[in-house]
């Protein structure tokens, strides 16, 4: 008999992907107010991951436990992820401000712990800060393996088989559960949540915590001084024939 | 009181992307040890000893440094910054920097700071957040300071030191635990310049309709130019070439001197992996792709007449 899976999903409330992020007007990040907001692209990828492993073995896994660390709001990415296949979900309360990547995966250890989980599934990085850090932390804090940026991820008894996209190609990593896995883009295309599912997802259990009932003291290491747009590029001419866009890059010494 | 820095070995040489994360070590200003580790890091050795600006090489030779496994490398790294006088550590933000950084930060409880593109000073770093669409400039007030380097942003370090750096090996005192097992790898070899450092890169999209279009015209122009060959993430998802040579927020973060751009339309996240581009052209059929918008130079023609054209007349 090999172990049942304990899925825990951490998942990411950020700025809509199809959204162009403006800087605020005091230069301390981007704005907030009426943007559209989603669940992070690639925790979706991790969401979906989890629910395929069940589809393809229903009685492999147990759970499937999605987590979110963020504001009240973050609330709505969970009702997707139940929606979409959870069992049940978190929300870690943790006001407005950005929480780092440390403070998180300190967070999620303690979620690991109370849970019993032995797979972790999380998007390999946040489309807002980009720091692409949680999983490999949350893998250390853990001492468990980790495999990064899976494009392919294999279960087979307690033997997990993963590939991973690397620089200039892919590589292929095996452990035994438990295992932290962060998702890369070519794992799979998520599904979208079905109407009848998300009205059965408003009954579905969503906890509510703050940091400090796990234990956790959020402290900030990093501060930001200031946020500003890259600089602009601006449009350069259009040439009409080859010969002229030869001549132009010959002028450019770009050639 | 100095940096460590972490170099990476690319087949037997010392890949590009550490030696542009040792110029970010010498814009913080202290004395660079570098760390090798593994085979691989007893075959670089010798050139490492050459790079400008280190000034010790420590060598943990290793095998089951292979691979560079996060599970192994971290405790071995922690193990250093434990028992020195160690104030930074720097790695490229390579796949192997992404996977090791963060595991060495939860190890030390040090928050680090992922994919610089400037030093400000010691503690003080930009980065950029929201797929590049807005720079970050951050503080860190860890004793600490853990960073990974974006390779583009900083040029690499030279070769050119004339007295070798001296070497000393090093064994871990502690084991790792990994539980965590290299299968295989599976690297696309091309003769080419590498995608990442290349000074020149010729990229194709969506434009080019298929696999034997996209050869057919990209290859030839890209040897004519001896440029690296690019990808969007539209031509990579329909097939037309492998994963590896997509260029993007999620693939390939590049700033070559020239950058051209066939076929491409331009989404927000094709840009961020390459605006920063010296110059960049762009070759597309419709006027209003938004490429256009970052292009130094546009021509807004059919590809397939035009890039065989250009191919020939270079």
């Amino acid at each position: 008999m090999s172990t049942k899976l304990r899925i825990l999903v951490p998942v990411k409330r950020v700025i809509d992907f199809a959204i162009k992020p403006r800087i605020n007007k005091t230069q301390t990040g981007v704005e907030t107010k009426g943007v559209k907001f989603s669940i992070n692209p690639f925790c979706d990828i991790a969401l979906e991951e989890s629910i395929r492993i069940r589809e393809a073995d229903k009685d492999k896994v147990e759970n499937i436990h999605a987590v979110s660390i963020g504001p009240t709001k973050a609330q709505d990415v969970l009702r997707t992820a139940l929606a979409k296949g959870a069992d049940n979900s978190t929300l870690v309360d943790v006001g407005d401000e950005e929480v780092e990547p440390l403070s998180v995966a300190k967070l999620l250890q303690k979620v690991v712990e109370k849970d019993n989980s032995n797979l972790v599934i999380l998007g390999k990085q946040a489309i807002d800060d980009d720091a692409n850090q949680t999983g490999q932390m949350l893998a250390g804090l853990l001492n468990w393996p980790q495999a990064t940026n899976a494009s392919k991820v294999e279960i087979d008894g307690d033997n997990v088989t993963v590939t991973r996209e690397i620089d200039g190609g892919a590589d292929t990593l095996r452990a035994k559960l438990p295992l932290i896995i962060t998702t890369d883009l070519r794992l799979n295309e998520p599904r979208y949540a079905s109407l009848p599912n998300i009205m059965k997802a408003k009954k579905k259990p969503l906890e509510k915590l703050k940091a400090s009932d796990l234990g956790i003291e959020l402290v900030k290491r990093i501060e930001t001084l200031k946020v500003v747009e890259p600089p602009v590029r601006n449009a350069g001419i259009k040439v009409e024939t080859v010969d002229e866009l030869v001549s132009k890059l010959k002028e450019l010494k770009a050639i | 009181l100095e940096t460590l820095a972490f170099i990476e070995s690319s087949g037997a040489k010392i890949s590009p992307a550490s030696l542009s994360s040792v110029t970010a070590a010498k814009a913080i200003g202290k004395p660079i040890t570098a760390l090798i580790a593994g085979p691989h890091g007893a075959v670089i050795a010798s050139d490492v000893a050459k790079v400008d600006g280190i000034s010790k090489i420590i060598l943990a030779k290793g095998d089951q440094y292979d691979h560079y496994l996060a599970e192994e490398l971290s405790p071995l790294i922690k193990e250093l910054l434990d028992t020195n006088t160690y104030t930074h550590f720097v790695i490229p933000a390579s796949a192997v920097g992404k996977s090791v950084l963060p595991r060495v930060g939860a190890l030390v409880d040090a928050q680090p700071i992922s994919d610089i593109v400037k030093v400000e000073s010691e503690d003080t770093f930009v980065r950029p957040i929201y797929a590049g669409n807005a720079l970050s400039t951050v503080k860190s007030n860890d004793k600490l300071i853990l960073t990974s380097v974006r390779a583009s942003a900083f040029a690499p370090a030279p070769l050119s030191r004339d007295a070798p750096a001296p070497l000393e090996e090093y064994t871990a005192s502690n084991a790792s635990g990994n539980r965590t097992e290299f299968v295989s790898e599976d690297l696309v070899t091309s003769e080419r310049p590498e995608l990442g450092s290349a000074g020149k890169v010729v990229a194709g999209g969506r434009g080019l309709k298929n696999k034997e279009t996209f050869e057919a015209l990209i290859e030839p122009l890209a040897t004519k130019l001896n440029a690296a060959v690019g990808a969007s993430r539209a031509a990579v998802d329909s097939g037309f070439c492998d994963n590896s040579l997509q260029v993007g927020q999620t693939g390939k973060i590049v700033a070559p001197d020239l950058y051209i751009a066939i076929g491409i339309s331009g989404a927000i996240q094709h840009l961020a992996g390459m605006k920063d581009s010296k110059t960049i052209v762009a070759i597309n059929k419709d006027p209003e792709a938004p490429i256009f918008n970052v292009a130094d130079i546009g021509l807004v023609a059919d590809l397939t007449e035009v890039v065989p054209e250009l191919t020939q007349k270079l």
